[in-house]
């Protein structure tokens, strides 16, 4: 028995198939993400005053990420439209321009990810907080999720070296900028606060990496964008199966194929959606 | 909703997001300088334009192309 309705709408609701069911999907995902944007948004608004770090991400980097989504999804319309037309050929293109979108954002995505795993908050016991990358010997290069009890048991190891990050605490587009001078300069002067310093094992009260363990913070920001990263895998996936092996169904039945783009590129739209809110709240706010 | 009607949609909330960023980008700018913010600032609302005529052209481009 064929199923009915899976390239052909149905008249009473006008919808094929896989439109309704994407669409219930999606409404789903929306549960999905907003439950965490109500998160984040609670947790921000209840965070103490001051303790909710600012200006810890990269903004050109995230702008420019945003730019390759929007082009993405610019890029998936144009070739669900050629497909409309009936040009296969400028379908491949637009198809394979926006595969190549999503790989790029998740490239840029990794580079973001390993720089905060390389980035450091060092408490000291005396109330100093200083953050920047630091170096341990008997570790060649920058250490990637070190923390205090980490550090403890490492016996011969009495030290670190930190290179506290040279712009003060503000959220603007010249790249990451720690809150520095108000703290970390105290008891030195502070032509010398970005020079590389030694700090004793044993007046580090805590040592965290910004990974989600650091803070709040940084737990809902991997948690947000690490399923938003999770669900451009998985429409690169979809789309390059469909650029490739699955293009054979455009000679069987190309309204179907069709279909297919369309529901695809229904997923990548909210997929690149969830980062058009993301990109503010988490970047810029 | 079809992706014709989704991406107007997304064209919308982007020319939105990019007038955003160009406020704030300019608004830091004029509060700190600096060149990066400057950039940022001017280079939204440029995209803000940008993508405000192709959402016309898109439109244009499918209008024989159902909103269901």
């Amino acid at each position: 028995m064929e199923v009915p309705y899976t390239s052909k709408p149905r008249p009473d609701t006008g919808l094929y198939n896989a439109k309704v069911g994407i669409w219930l999907f999606l409404a789903s995902e929306v549960m999905l993400f907003g439950a965490l944007f109500s998160s984040y948004i609670l947790l921000r608004v209840n965070a103490l005053e001051g303790t909710w770090p600012h200006g810890l991400l990269n903004i050109p980097i995230g702008t420019f990420n945003t730019a390759v989504l929007i082009t993405s999804s610019i890029t998936v319309v144009m070739a669900w439209a050629s497909l409309k037309l009936g040009q296969f050929n400028r379908f491949k293109i637009y198809q394979g321009i926006t595969i190549l979108c999503a790989l790029a954002f998740m490239v840029i995505k990794s580079v973001e990810y390993k720089d905060k795993f390389t980035h450091y908050q060092v408490w000291l016991k005396d109330g100093e907080t200083i953050r920047g990358h630091i170096e341990v010997p008997g570790i060649e290069g920058k250490p990637w999720f070190m923390t205090h009890k980490k550090l403890e048991a490492m016996e011969a190891v009495d030290h670190i070296t930190i290179h506290p990050d040279p712009k003060p605490h503000v959220a603007s587009a010249g790249g990451e900028a720690p809150e520095a001078h108000k703290s970390e300069n105290h008891g030195g002067a502070e032509e010398h606060a970005h020079e590389p310093r030694r700090i004793e094992k044993a007046d580090i009260k805590r040592l965290s990496a910004f990974v989600p363990a650091h803070s709040t913070y940084f737990a809902i920001y991997f948690t947000l964008t690490a399923l938003h990263a999770l669900h451009v895998m998985g429409g690169a996936l979809v789309m390059a199966y469909l650029w490739g092996p699955g293009s054979k169904m455009w000679k069987t039945d190309p309204e179907r194929f069709t279909n297919r783009i369309e529901v695809s590129g229904l997923f990548w739209h909210f997929v690149d959606l969830v980062w058009i809110f993301l990109f503010p709240v988490l970047y810029l706010l | 909703m079809s992706l014709k009607a989704f991406h107007i949609v997304f064209v919308s909330a982007t020319v939105l997001l990019a007038l955003g960023v160009g406020v704030w980008g300019l608004n830091h700018y004029f509060q700190e300088g600096g060149n990066l913010n400057l950039a940022l600032g001017a280079g939204s609302l440029v995209t803000a334009v940008l993508l405000g005529v192709y959402g016309r052209f898109f439109l244009k481009k499918l209008k024989n192309i159902s909103y269901l």
